[in-house]
């Protein structure tokens, strides 16, 4: 039920066919960075799509404006941080750790750490009962 | 007419469902031997109706039946019988109508398999089954009718999405239901065994095979849905973190959980309240998924029914399973006989590790669902939670879980001997060590954790040849005698090799495919070749072709290996009549090594074309992976009966 729910809104992206060939950088290099740092970008009118991921017209004009950057000589965080001034935290795919996320980071050390009492008291109490 | 008498069957096993999930109970309560006997012949009659709607409807979309406003939206009569009949399941209702049959069936299997189940706990269990049903028969009924009616009829109908008009996705659906619907048996044994106070290593025996048989399903459901992708959606990828894939993939997680922890149960009688508490949860995760989905309240675009009242009724729905089982959990978990005792360094103990990072990793993926939701209710504003986030930190903690297959297997029950264990790694240590340093050495690589998982997948795949033959006593005994042992090793050990085998694959694939491809994405004149990956792709133009209800644009790719002719790939891309839309088909030839995959872009004038050319090492064995462990739940399946443990010559090593 869930997957196929999904489809049919989709269908309306669809097809997702990315980065063009007229936006590749010559350098090599520099393209590979321009990559990485795309899939960090959320395509702000999609469903969870990266900008690498979607052909939106919004995408490609984030990835053609992440190439000017990176071409201009920023670092990859520079070129990060000129789009999140523009475009605000949410462009971020992995959010920055501030107050409100601050659970959500933390979220999989208290999952671990709570299990980890949980079964260390276990065993406590069984030694305990144990003769 | 036909029509009517699904309509009609659909509301009659609503009022039987409602029986089955009352009356037995007081039976139970009372041990009054009738009312609980009531169970099984309201779960044979629940199967009767629901199969006569199914098929009804079935009926329905075979014969283009336009006066169903279900078909009408969905089906169209130039489209192929396969998605005519795939279709029934390609929509909110009658996908809601699949997932009432698969429960009412799974009802049919307690009721009739079973035999040395006692009386009042098959009674207990079919009523907890009778009343999901009741509740899903409900929503169908007054919010999700499939068999409402259009009068005057159309002409011809709407169409199906093209997007769901492919094999891989016409049964990607059937079975992820099959793995969220059994999960309710298990749920249903979980709360009968709350209700009746007693949980034992035979209660884990009966509701075993059910976590086993829905877990295999999950495992399918997802892979296809996760291959449709990698060949439907045109770059490769194949599982993107997206809230609908999640939803799909923590009921995995906790069912994966619950298989390990009911085995503890089984063998030592140990963590029986964990157990019965997994249960409840992993349905509970099913629930919550349909809920995300069918509620439209995901920031994902995902849902097509985007009706609050839909999703009022389904948070009702799980509010009323997961509040209830969970309140009664905390009243009776208590009363639970203590667990029996082991050692933190036996084979239970890195089960109960085993568990942690799981619910750990699940908790994770739950977080970063609901994050995005929870900040947006609270008025904090919006934050995109996506694939960066996961791989940051879901990834981490399944290393240690894939480190630990090793001391598992390898460990003895009850008791701890970590200096044994050792010993025996230590070839396998150095082994997954040479395999990590060859391959980052090969790989040319820049950071070592490529080649870090593939040493993993070494590591995990040695210690299930190590653990298996230590089994048989490979070398160490006759090969007579080891032939005498393999042949008596129960299939529930084969089944374990089989499914950790299947991980070590997977994680092989994974690794490869993610961090080794190769990419060219330019554009090709006919005759224009390209070299990718030792491999030359010649572009010979492209045609246009039609289909049964679209039309294509097929491009010709000629791939040779040096002189060597490897395979002709012929990517498509579809326009469909009806609705308009485009779809892509990509061209895959794989070696079982390495996929080479080509997708026809847009046509860029003069026969030039936007072409996507990609080298996929590896990635067949994600599928392969998933397949093995399939497999190994199937062989372990095939060991048991419900009730009956396995052999006595399981006794555990």
């Amino acid at each position: 039920m869930i997957r196929l729910a999904a489809l049919l809104v989709v269908a309306a992206a669809l097809p997702l066919q990315a980065v063009e060939p007229d936006e590749i950088l010559a350098d090599p290099l520099l393209e590979a960075r321009a990559r990485a740092l795309g899939q960090e970008l959320r395509c702000l009118v999609c469903p969870n799509q990266s900008i690498e991921d979607s052909d939106a017209p919004l995408a490609r004009d984030l990835r053609l404006l992440l190439r000017e950057r990176i071409e201009a000589g920023d670092s990859d965080e520079a070129a990060l941080a000129w789009i999140v001034e523009r475009y605000g935290d949410y462009v971020l795919l992995r959010p920055p750790l501030e107050i409100r996320t601050l659970l959500l980071w933390i979220a999989p050390l208290l999952a671990l750490g709570a299990g980890a009492w949980i079964v260390l008291t276990g065993y406590r109490r069984n030694r305990r009962r144990a003769p | 007419m036909i029509s009517e008498t699904g309509h009609f069957a659909l509301a009659l096993a609503l009022c039987i469902a409602l029986v089955q999930g009352t009356l037995p109970l007081v039976g139970a309560a009372r041990g009054h031997a009738g009312l609980m006997r009531l169970s099984q012949s309201a779960a044979l009659a629940q199967a009767a109706m629901v199969t006569v709607a199914f098929a009804a409807l079935t009926a329905g979309y075979v014969r283009s039946d336009f006066s169903l406003l279900n078909v009408v939206e969905n089906s169209h009569s130039l489209k192929p019988l396969l998605y005519k009949v795939t279709g029934v399941w390609g929509n909110h209702e009658g996908s809601l109508l699949l997932w009432v049959l698969i429960l009412a069936l799974h009802g049919l299997a307690v009721a009739l398999l079973n035999r040395g189940l006692p009386l009042a706990t098959r009674a207990r269990v079919l009523a907890v089954q009778g009343l999901i049903a009741a509740g899903f028969l409900a929503f169908s009924l007054f919010t999700s009718n499939p068999f409402a009616r259009l009068d005057p009829p159309p002409a011809d109908g709407l169409d199906l999405n093209p997007i769901l008009q492919d094999p891989g996705l016409a049964f990607h659906p059937p079975f992820l239901y099959l793995g969220y619907v059994g999960l309710s048996v298990t749920f249903a044994f979980a709360v009968a065994a709350l209700i009746d106070g007693r949980i034992d290593a035979l209660w884990a025996r009966w509701a075993r095979p059910f976590t086993l048989a829905s877990w295999i399903f999950l495992t399918i459901g997802i892979a296809l849905g996760s291959w449709w992708a990698y060949y439907e959606l045109g770059w490769g990828g194949w599982w993107f973190w997206d809230p609908v894939e999640n939803a799909s993939f923590m009921p995995w997680l906790a069912a994966t959980a619950l298989l390990h922890s009911t085995i503890v149960t089984e063998k030592r009688g140990a963590l029986k309240s964990w157990t019965v508490l997994l249960a409840i949860l992993a349905f509970s995760l099913s629930l919550l998924g349909t809920f995300l989905v069918r509620s439209g309240v995901l920031t994902s675009v995902h849902a097509f029914a985007n009706d609050p009242e839909r999703g009022v009724f389904i948070l009702l729905l799980m509010i009323v399973a997961t509040g209830g089982a969970l309140a009664l959990y905390a009243v009776r978990a208590p009363k639970l006989r203590p667990d029996g005792l082991f050692a933190p360094l036996s084979r239970e103990g890195t089960l109960v590790l085993n568990n942690l990072f799981l619910a750990a990793g699940c908790f994770t993926v739950l977080t970063g669902t609901l994050y995005p939701l929870i900040l947006d209710v609270l008025d904090e504003g919006s934050v995109s939670v996506g694939p960066p986030y996961y791989e940051l930190v879901f990834v981490p903690l399944m290393i240690p879980l894939l480190l630990l297959v090793a001391f598992g297997m390898l460990s003895p029950w009850k008791k701890s001997d970590l200096a044994g264990v050792l010993s025996r790694l230590k070839p396998l240590l150095a082994i997954s060590a040479v395999a990590w340093g060859l391959v980052w050495w090969r790989a040319t690589d820049t950071s070592p954790l490529p080649a870090f998982g593939i040493a993993l997948a070494t590591w995990i795949a040695g210690a299930v040849v190590l653990n298996h033959a230590e089994r048989v006593k490979a070398f160490r005994s006759p090969p007579r005698d080891t032939w005498r042992r393999m042949r008596r090793l129960p299939s529930a050990a084969y089944g374990m090799s089989l499914a950790h085998l299947g991980v070590a694959v997977f994680v092989a694939g994974v690794t490869a495919s993610s961090a080794w491809q190769s990419e060219v994405i330019r554009t090709m004149e006919p005759g224009d070749s390209q070299e990718i990956a030792g491999y030359t792709i010649t572009f010979e133009g492209a045609a246009t072709v039609p289909g049964p209800n679209y039309e294509a644009e097929r491009g010709t790719f000629r791939v040779a290996a040096g002189e060597r002719h490897v395979a002709v790939l012929e990517p498509e891309r579809r326009a469909y009549f009806v609705q308009p839309t485009l779809t892509t088909e990509a061209a895959i030839h794989t070696t079982w090594m390495a996929d080479i995959y080509v997708v026809l872009g847009e046509a860029a004038g003069d026969g030039r074309r936007v072409v996507r050319l990609y080298h996929n090492p590896l990635v067949p064995w994600i599928w392969a992976g998933t397949l093995l462990m399939a497999a190994g739940g199937l062989a372990s399946l095939a060991g048991r009966r419900p009730g009956r443990g396995t052999a006595p010559a399981a006794a555990p090593s």
